[in-house]
């Protein structure tokens, strides 16, 4: 069957196997002989993470296994989605430590990208709200790791992209909530400078995001709508479910063209008038505003996108993001709507990618000149000490990639001494170097 | 609090109909085939809100082993109030045209084991005078076609037993439902090319509980495939033998 990733580019003919129980999964792990697996959740990382000749769907191993009241942890089979947990866990008032933003995600997957959210910079990423994972290695044995066992094993495969093995189960701590609503504060930032002012002036807000409009240029290079977020303490508990819109076929490719998304740009910057504005929001347009409109992904058409996320360190200041964008506007072929973070501290796995800095996020529609252009961009962003993220990317190079990971070597020796290299590989990971 | 069995309850509907069944707090009897996979859907319900689950492996083969097995279950959850059966396989067409062996196992999972526990479940109910009895058949039953009749002369035999069923148990106040899903992305139906018309066994486990609550007796889902078979059921044979359906 032929399969792909989120920005459906690349794609490849491959064989995917979906394990119902551990012994199935055992011999899907084993059956393939020399052949290399990957596993795979549910395909939202956007390159070819999850692409190999041979994967291994976790979408059947989606059980919720037991949950303890008294500490919030949840133990599920990596297939569940985060989606899944939030329909189980927040009528029962319980969220989330840590998403991304799509919840259309498995738990697996949230560990092996080792995803982050909204509030990186107080919660840091997924795999710290981890508290042991199951793990099967490469001739079909499970371990149990966490920070206490095997930690290099666990380290290694939290931000792994599914190279250290075939995650089975894993439990996570939920963190309680007293309502499913958001209070939201939007303001609205002229420049990059005042968007990054307002991030560092709202420092303790719980959730912070900003959306913004990369086409712009001149004095309004970088305006942005900033999204701030805290839990409501009123409101009740409903998962909300709202009717979602699906794009029901592929669209034709110049669909996204830099006037509609111009367009689209310049609408969404001013749909607010004041500077300021507060609402009371359901989680669900807070944290997952794309999910309401299905597999938007086919807006691209057959050709596919690419998506780019870097971060650099905060050293390198508003000049290295400003830098970045400049390039980005004058190429007029940026996504609408690009997303600014400001992340924390970074942690001990070796693969994980924020580090304490700034972080873009964007789609770039495959065009003539767009890999030059993204090579330009990756010149820049190691320059500056920063690294892309794995989980979106399609096309990085293996230099570029071990530059911005330095501790790729570390990686790589736990998956020998697991045993691991031989059998657990990828397109990326081939590309990488890895 | 309703008790409720489920026989085949790790195929993919019956999963999501047990999750609906576990959020509303009902309590469950689980059988299937796979005894590894039922303890963790076991689990799983649990996890999501089930009253009790408990669970017994069991063969469609084995027609009197499974009446019995189904009795115990009653018993242990002391009644019934929903029973699903869900069970059943996808027979590769073109096999079983080579072979009759092949057909007639086929037709003694997906038909003759179903009536064989409908025969149990009918007088147990009919006893209690109180039950629903909901059996999933499918679209394909309504009409012969080339690419899957022996699929088709099960599901048909299943649907035309449910309908004899019901009418005997209507006195009894007994409700029986026949359900008859179309195109379904399910681990059965993983070869197919899934197009326009498919839709997730989540869409269809709500249908279910739909159509269970409102004591509805045959169940199109989703809805749009009653006008879709009313019109092929139409057709007259000697054009509908010609099509390449």
């Amino acid at each position: 069957m032929e399969l792909c990733g989120w920005g459906r580019y690349p794609r490849i003919e491959a064989e995917m196997t979906l394990p119902a129980t551990r012994p199935e999964a055992s011999a899907a792990v084993t059956a393939s002989g020399s052949h290399t697996v990957i596993p795979r959740g549910l395909g939202r990382s956007y390159g070819d993470s999850s692409l190999a000749p041979r994967v291994i769907g976790t979408s059947r191993l989606n059980l919720m296994l037991d949950f303890d009241a008294a500490s919030g942890h949840l133990r599920c089979s990596a297939g569940a989605s985060l989606a899944d947990v939030l329909e189980v866990f927040v009528p029962r008032g319980w969220f989330l430590p840590v998403t991304p933003g799509t919840r259309f995600v498995s738990v697996g997957g949230a560990i092996a990208s080792d995803v982050h959210g909204k509030n990186h910079h107080l919660e840091g990423c997924f795999s710290q709200h981890v508290v042991e994972l199951d793990l099967m290695l490469a001739d079909g044995r499970v371990v149990t790791c966490s920070r206490s066992r095997h930690p290099d094993l666990f380290h290694a495969t939290c931000g792994g992209m599914g190279l250290t093995g075939l995650i089975l189960e894993a439990t996570i701590r939920l963190r309680p909530i007293r309502s499913a609503y958001i209070n939201q504060t939007t303001l609205k930032a002229e420049n990059l400078q005042q968007v990054l002012e307002f991030f560092e002036m709202h420092r303790r807000s719980t959730y912070s995001v900003a959306w913004i409009d990369c086409q712009a240029t001149g004095a309004s290079l970088g305006r942005s709508l900033l999204m701030l977020g805290e839990h409501a303490d009123d409101g009740d508990l409903t998962v909300n479910r709202r009717p979602s819109l699906s794009v029901p076929c592929d669209m034709p490719s110049p669909l996204m063209n830099r006037y509609s998304i111009g367009a689209f740009n310049f609408l969404y910057y001013h749909r607010t008038r004041a500077r300021q504005t507060a609402s009371r929001v359901h989680y669900e347009p807070f944290f997952y505003p794309l999910d309401g409109l299905r597999n938007w992904n086919r807006l691209y058409g057959r050709r596919g996108f690419v998506q780019y996320q870097f971060v650099i360190p905060t050293a390198a200041g508003p000049q290295g993001v400003g830098g970045i964008l400049k390039k980005i506007s004058e190429s007029r072929s940026g996504s609408f709507l690009s997303v600014l973070k400001v992340f924390g501290r970074e942690n001990e796995n070796p693969l994980s990618f924020p580090l304490e800095g700034y972080t873009l996020a964007l789609d770039f529609r495959i065009g003539a000149g767009l890999f030059d252009l993204l090579n330009e961009l990756d010149a820049m962003v190691i320059d500056h000490g920063g690294r892309l993220y794995l989980t979106k990317d399609s096309r990085m190079s293996e230099s570029v990639f071990k530059s911005g990971y330095p501790r790729w070597k570390e990686f790589q020796d736990v998956r020998e001494k697991y045993g691991l290299r031989a059998k657990f590989s990828s397109c990326q990971s081939q590309r990488l170097g890895l | 609090m309703r008790k409720v069995l489920i026989i085949g309850a790790t195929s993919a509907i019956a999963e999501a109909v047990a999750r609906r069944f576990a959020g509303s707090g009902d309590r469950l009897h689980l059988m299937a085939r796979n005894p590894e996979r039922l303890q963790d859907l076991a689990r799983d319900l649990r996890v999501r809100g089930a009253t009790a689950v408990d669970c017994s492996p069991f063969d469609a083969k084995d027609h009197a082993g499974t009446a019995s097995i189904i009795g115990q279950a009653i018993q242990s959850m002391g009644g019934l109030d929903v029973v699903l059966i869900a069970h059943g396989t996808l027979p590769d067409q073109k096999a079983c045209e080579a072979s009759f062996d092949l057909t007639l196992q086929e037709l003694d999972t997906n038909a003759i084991s179903v009536m064989g526990m409908l025969t149990y479940l009918a007088n147990y109910c009919e006893a209690h005078r109180h039950g629903t009895i909901a059996v999933i058949s499918s679209v394909a039953g309504d009409r012969g076609r080339q690419s899957n009749y022996v699929y088709g002369a099960a599901k048909g035999a299943v649907s035309v037993f449910l309908q004899g069923l019901r009418n005997r148990l209507y006195r009894s106040g007994v409700r029986v439902l026949t359900i008859k899903p179309g195109f379904v992305d399910t681990p059965m139906t993983a070869s197919f090319k899934k197009g326009l018309l498919w839709v997730s066994p989540e869409t269809i486990a709500r249908g279910i509980e739909a159509a269970i609550a409102r004591g509805r007796d045959v169940a199109y889902l989703p809805r749009f495939w009653l006008p879709i078979m009313c019109v092929i059921k139409m057709i007259p044979e000697r054009i509908f033998k010609r099509l390449g359906l």
